[in-house]
């Protein structure tokens, strides 16, 4: 990259040394040390010997699952979306609910799910028994998906929308059933789109720590519950940015896994 | 280039103007010196009648704030800049606070009424002889439960009770690990203060074994549930308990007799106080029998104060469930300071227990 005019980068690149490069030096750093402040790598050893492996497998099993069921509804809802006639309209209908503040959407389904809640109010119309619907492994996936909806829906849509709808036509003249078309056109040319999704769910979700109390009653525990306790309650930095550095590099990994590839990208 | 250096130096100016109303506005809220207190208290924990009066009889104005958390409160008297004169931390934030060097010694022949403290609340552990600390109110961790919703033989006499097939997905814990390991080592007759790794290790075996029947583990959110009955069985703090019961008259609260909890908020001087004879004052009047039984009153928290028991209705001394006697107080211990290390071997296995509810 050639700088053309110079004095315009320094804002960028102090910010990127100011808030991403320095920020990940000292979560190294803090990494090892112990306690008393002395330089070790005990803190890695911990991880590797006790209950932080399992965490981290079960935070990863979350994340999938969430990530699954949060593309398996967007990808419909985008395509359906596309297909509308204010589609604008709609998309940022959807994207509204995302303004407003995680914590109160977060607490407005206690209230939801509660046992005399308007969900189990429904369900004894039906004639079901009113059961606890709050804590446990269903409502945790359930707000889960819920609040990454609105992120997975904007880049498939985007993908959609982009979409040059001729080579669905050319696809369908040339004989391929709706499903062919879909898996060998419509998917592929998306692609990217889904990518971006994944990254944005899957990445936040390894490290949701409010809604695993709030909703899931601490039966759920992620990497980003184990690191909250660490830093406030144990006060034990080395081993809370210990746990940070594993969850920059299953980030990292994920960011592997879904990039770009500069060939083969076409059809 | 040129709009860019303007929003730059607009960011700056903002910068400026927010850190220069800021370092004024904090100069404001703290502006202790002799004719001024400021008391740095926990929310809804004082009868503001009674600093009006305190106003009245001293002539000191009185700056009141408050906070929500020992921890919150401890980085604010750290950072220092304020000028706090009376606070009111908990025992084991007491202990840190004497050994961070942050509080001044209490003269005690200027708090005369430290004679209608029972002496069962003086000289405990976190404070040998009172030197730093005095007693303002106290409680313990126990159970709080429906009793119409539960089995009659379920009286939570014993935590053992907790672990009772009855109670499948009923039980309700409080997300301390301090709170929840002390409870496993408690129902196996050991020191919730345990230094021992057999035993804790024994108690997270046996904690596991309430898999079933835990239903969640939360904080300040179980309030609600229980008021609205949402919730049926819950490990808390005895304070916590009150606000639980005066709003929802069914519930019930015991602490388990083979011991628990036994905690203690109290009023501390900082070394930063710009006003040390108003302090002193202040705790002295806070102890005067009839300003402790009004503030009882008011707040609803167990008073350490045995010449405002006089004052105070029977029925609300009498009452166990708040005010253990001496003879089951004994089974009660305070928080000691376990040092970092072994706090954070609490941790583990809490987070432990934590991973293997299902």
């Amino acid at each position: 990259m050639k700088f053309k005019s110079k004095p315009a980068f320094v804002p960028y690149l102090l910010w990127i040394a100011l808030f991403v490069i320095a920020p990940i030096g000292l979560v190294l750093y803090y990494s090892m040390l112990d306690l008393n402040g002395e330089f070790t790598l005990v803190n890695y050893k911990n991880f590797f010997t006790s209950a932080y492996l399992t965490m981290t497998l079960t935070s990863f099993w979350y994340a999938f699952i969430i990530t699954f069921f949060t593309l398996l509804i967007s990808y419909p809802t985008a395509y359906l979306l596309t297909k509308t006639k204010h589609k604008h309209l709609w998309l940022m209908l959807i994207i509204i609910p995302s303004w407003i503040n995680l914590l109160l959407k977060t607490y407005a389904f206690i209230g939801i799910f509660g046992l005399y809640g308007p969900v189990n109010a429904l369900m004894k119309i039906v004639g079901f028994d009113p059961t606890q619907i709050l804590f446990t492994d269903f409502s945790f996936v359930f707000v889960a998906v819920y609040i990454f909806i609105p992120f997975m829906i904007i880049p498939i849509f985007n993908a959609l929308d982009k979409m040059n709808p001729s080579l669905i036509y050319a696809a369908r003249d040339l004989g391929a059933s709706p499903l062919t078309t879909f898996r060998r056109v419509i998917f592929p040319l998306t692609i990217e789109g889904v990518k971006s999704g994944i990254q944005v769910t899957f990445i936040p979700a390894l490290s949701l720590f409010m809604i695993t109390r709030l909703i899931a009653g601490n039966k759920v525990i992620t990497l980003g519950t184990a690191i909250e306790q660490q830093f406030l309650v144990a006060q034990n930095w080395g081993m809370g940015s210990t746990i940070a550095v594993f969850l920059i590099l299953s980030m990292f990994a994920i960011m592997l896994f879904t990039r770009t590839k500069k060939k083969g990208g076409r059809v | 280039m040129k709009s860019l250096i303007q929003i730059m130096l607009t960011i700056v100016i903002v910068c400026g103007l927010l850190s220069f109303a800021a370092s004024r506005l904090e100069a404001g809220s703290s502006a202790g010196g002799k004719g001024t207190l400021v008391v740095y208290n926990w929310g809804e924990y004082i009868d503001p009648a009674l600093i009006n009066q305190f106003e009245k009889e001293t002539g000191i104005k009185v700056i009141y704030e408050t906070y929500d958390s020992n921890e919150a409160m401890l980085t604010k008297i750290r950072q220092g800049g304020t000028s706090y004169d009376v606070v009111v931390p908990s025992e084991y934030t007491i202990e840190t606070m004497i050994k961070e060097d942050l509080l001044i010694e209490i003269n005690h022949s200027k708090i005369s009424n430290l004679k209608n403290i029972d002496p069962f609340f003086l000289d405990l552990p976190f404070d040998p002889k009172n030197k730093y600390s005095i007693p303002y109110f106290w409680g313990t961790v126990g159970v709080v439960y429906n009793p119409n919703k539960i089995p009659e033989y379920l009286t939570f006499e014993s935590w053992d009770d907790l672990w009772d097939p009855a109670l499948k997905d009923k039980v309700f814990l409080v997300d301390g690990a301090r709170e929840v390991i002390g409870m496993g080592l408690n129902s196996l007759g050991y020191s919730l203060n345990s230094r021992n790794d057999k035993e804790l290790r024994e108690a997270v075996e046996k904690l596991k074994q309430l898999n079933g029947n835990v239903k969640a583990i939360i904080g300040d959110e179980i309030t609600p549930l229980m008021i609205n009955n949402e919730a049926t069985v819950a490990v808390t703090f005895s304070g916590q308990a009150a606000d639980m019961m005066f709003e929802n008259e069914e519930l019930n609260y015991a602490v388990p007799s083979e011991g628990s909890n036994l905690w203690f908020d109290n009023m501390v001087i900082p070394k930063t106080s710009a006003n040390v004879e108003g302090a002193h004052k202040f705790i002295n009047f806070m102890l005067d029998a009839e300003v402790a039984a009004q503030n009882t009153d008011y707040v609803g928290y167990a008073i350490p104060n045995k010449a405002a028991w006089e004052l105070l209705d029977d029925e609300v001394v009498n009452d166990e469930r708040f005010y253990p006697r001496e003879e089951s107080r004994t089974n009660l211990e305070v928080y000691e300071n376990l040092g970092l290390e072994l706090l954070g071997k609490y941790n583990e296995y809490f987070l432990e227990f934590k991973m293997s509810l299902k």
